[in-house]
């Protein structure tokens, strides 16, 4: 594939269940190496998008290529490229482990003399190597954890360019998700990985970009900083002042340099004021000298960081509503 | 080519591990053993094959399903048909897979009836014209059943549906057109002669190659098989 050119490129992907339309006409790119974390509350279109990025749902609408290649034109070459672990970790409960993945290394094209090391490469790097007979043991008997190892030991045997990897941490206890964490941002560089999650705070830490999507929309995307800013929009301050009436204090603190408006809310004898500052501008050290100097007193001056756990719950619970406005 | 032998390897492979596959091969052996003791194991009477065969071809009906059943409704249901379709294998080298790898049971089924064969070997003569026909009549019969069996279980989640669907199938093509052929009246009894399985399958149980048996087996077999993939593709697009 050219240099150029994005490893995954969506563009206006729409599918319909039916009468249920599931994904609303979304586009975007993910660069090589990169890790994205694809986040929305459950039912808004994730897993969807990561089936048809997978070839294993047909767009109902849109345009998805991997690695330069169309999912449905080229169906094949999207596969020998992409490493897919569906959410539920699906296994055959009667294979064992070694077995199993000597046959999905045969299925993914390992030629035939690479494929035990091949095996014991992705084993070691899923922590299935360390007790003894775990390659021995049968799938079905295996703990959630475990299970989701083999599934992601699975997707690593041909070293594929774009691993897909839907919900990879649901249902592992705190120390599972943490190793599975780190295992994750290990691959990247080599590997270009798309995951997806509900919660928040798993991809924040874990991804280099975020695309948050609800009710089938991508509502923002950018890297977890881009994002932050843009959930919180221009910088505000939160400033708590003594010393005089409250119209003349905001007459003071919108004079400073830097401050756009205030806002004034009374606060007991105190008067609260927040201001929004003038594009980028941090103009607290500008406020606490003017108070200082008008002889105010200031007992609070802090900038407002206002979380990305905000905004997302806010998108989970519109979507919410919007679907029990249609129900 | 390669990529559907690593499938059938592993469908037959999980044969050896179902607790199902022991219980067939113990049952096919207890009804055509009961059936071969008492009919056919007689002193004094002929060593005649075409009495088991036509036995096992009605123990068949049931049998074959039960083998068929779990291969893509057991796919459908664990979900193991997301990680199958996602890796670089197509649809009809699946379905081809999982035909060869049941054929391959079904073989191995077969194969334990033998000892039948055997035991008539030591106190009889068999014919082993007949036994090699029969034998041959078996394996297009249980193609066929095969491919019936797989396009009912790419129909549905639920094994048992798979299971009572082809069953059903599998009955319906082997015991109405007898009916038809004997009551039916024109042109019903006709066209049911043409598509006569048990007649088919009578001739090869008594010794007579018909090359229009091996056609009618192998077609009725390809046809299903066909449906098999188109439904398993068309299962996606829903």
């Amino acid at each position: 594939m050219p240099d150029n050119q994005a490893m995954i490129d969506v563009k206006n992907l729409t599918k319909w269940y039916g009468p249920v339309l599931a994904v609303d006409d979304i586009s975007f790119t993910v660069e090589p190496g990169h890790i994205v974390g694809f986040l929305g509350p459950n039912g808004a279109g994730k897993s969807t998008t990561l089936k048809i990025l997978t070839c294993f749902l047909p767009a109902s609408a849109g345009k998805a290529a991997v690695a330069g290649f169309d999912v449905l034109a080229d169906s094949m070459e999207v596969r020998r490229r992409v490493g897919y672990m569906p959410e539920s970790v699906p296994l055959y409960g009667e294979m064992r482990v070694q077995e199993y993945l000597m046959y999905r290394a045969a299925l993914r094209e390992v030629p035939a003399r690479q494929r035990k090391a091949a095996v014991e490469r992705v084993a070691e790097r899923c922590w299935l190597s360390k007790p003894e007979n775990m390659m021995r043991r049968r799938l079905d008997q295996l703990s959630r954890g475990y299970k989701q190892r083999v599934g992601l030991a699975d997707v690593l045997l041909h070293s594929p360019s774009v691993l897909v990897l839907d919900e990879p941490t649901i249902g592992l206890d705190p120390a599972q998700i943490r190793s599975m964490r780190e295992l994750i941002q290990s691959l990247a560089g080599d590997h270009t990985v798309i995951l997806s999650s509900h919660i928040l705070a798993e991809v924040e830490q874990t991804c280099t970009n975020l695309i948050i999507i609800a009710g089938g929309k991508i509502a923002a995307a950018g890297t977890p900083g881009e994002l932050r800013q843009k959930v919180i929009g221009p910088n505000r301050i939160i400033t708590e002042l003594k010393g005089a009436e409250p119209d003349a204090l905001n007459a003071a603190v919108t004079a400073v340099a830097g401050v756009g408006s205030a806002e004034t809310q009374r606060a007991g004898s105190w008067t609260r004021l927040v201001v929004t500052a003038d594009g980028d501008a941090d103009p607290r050290a500008e406020i606490f000298q003017m108070a200082s100097e008008k002889g105010f007193t200031v007992r609070e001056l802090r900038r407002q960081v206002a979380s990305l756990e905000d905004y997302f719950v806010q998108i989970t619970y519109e979507q919410n509503m919007d679907a029990q406005r249609l129900a | 080519m390669r990529k559907t032998l690593i499938i059938a390897r592993r469908e037959l492979a999980g044969y050896f591990v179902s607790p199902m596959a022991y219980v067939l091969v113990a049952l096919l052996l207890l009804t055509t053993g009961l059936w071969f003791f008492q009919r056919i194991f007689v002193p004094g009477r002929e060593a005649s094959l075409k009495p088991l065969f036509e036995a096992m071809a009605y123990i068949m009906i049931f049998a074959v399903p039960l083998l068929t059943m779990r291969q893509l409704a057991e796919e459908y249901h664990a979900g193991t048909i997301e990680t199958l379709m996602t890796v670089p294998v197509s649809d009809g080298q699946v379905v081809a897979g999982k035909f060869l790898g049941v054929m391959g049971f079904y073989l191995v089924l077969l194969a334990t009836t033998l000892i039948l064969l055997l035991l008539m070997t030591i106190f009889g003569q068999p014919d082993p014209g007949v036994a090699a026909s029969g034998y041959l009549g078996m394996v297009l019969l249980g193609g066929m059943y095969v491919a019936i069996g797989l396009f009912a279980s790419s129909m549905t989640h639920y094994q048992l549906v798979a299971a009572i669907v082809a069953i059903a199938i599998c009955a319906a093509m082997a015991l109405l057109p007898p009916l038809l052929v004997a009551h039916g009246g024109e042109p019903w009894g006709r066209l049911a002669m043409g598509v006569n399985v048990t007649e088919y399958f009578k001739d090869f149980a008594s010794g007579r190659f018909d090359s229009r048996g091996v056609i009618f087996f192998a077609s009725v077999a390809a046809v299903f098989l066909y449906l098999s993939v188109k439904t398993l593709e068309s299962k996606r697009w829903r």
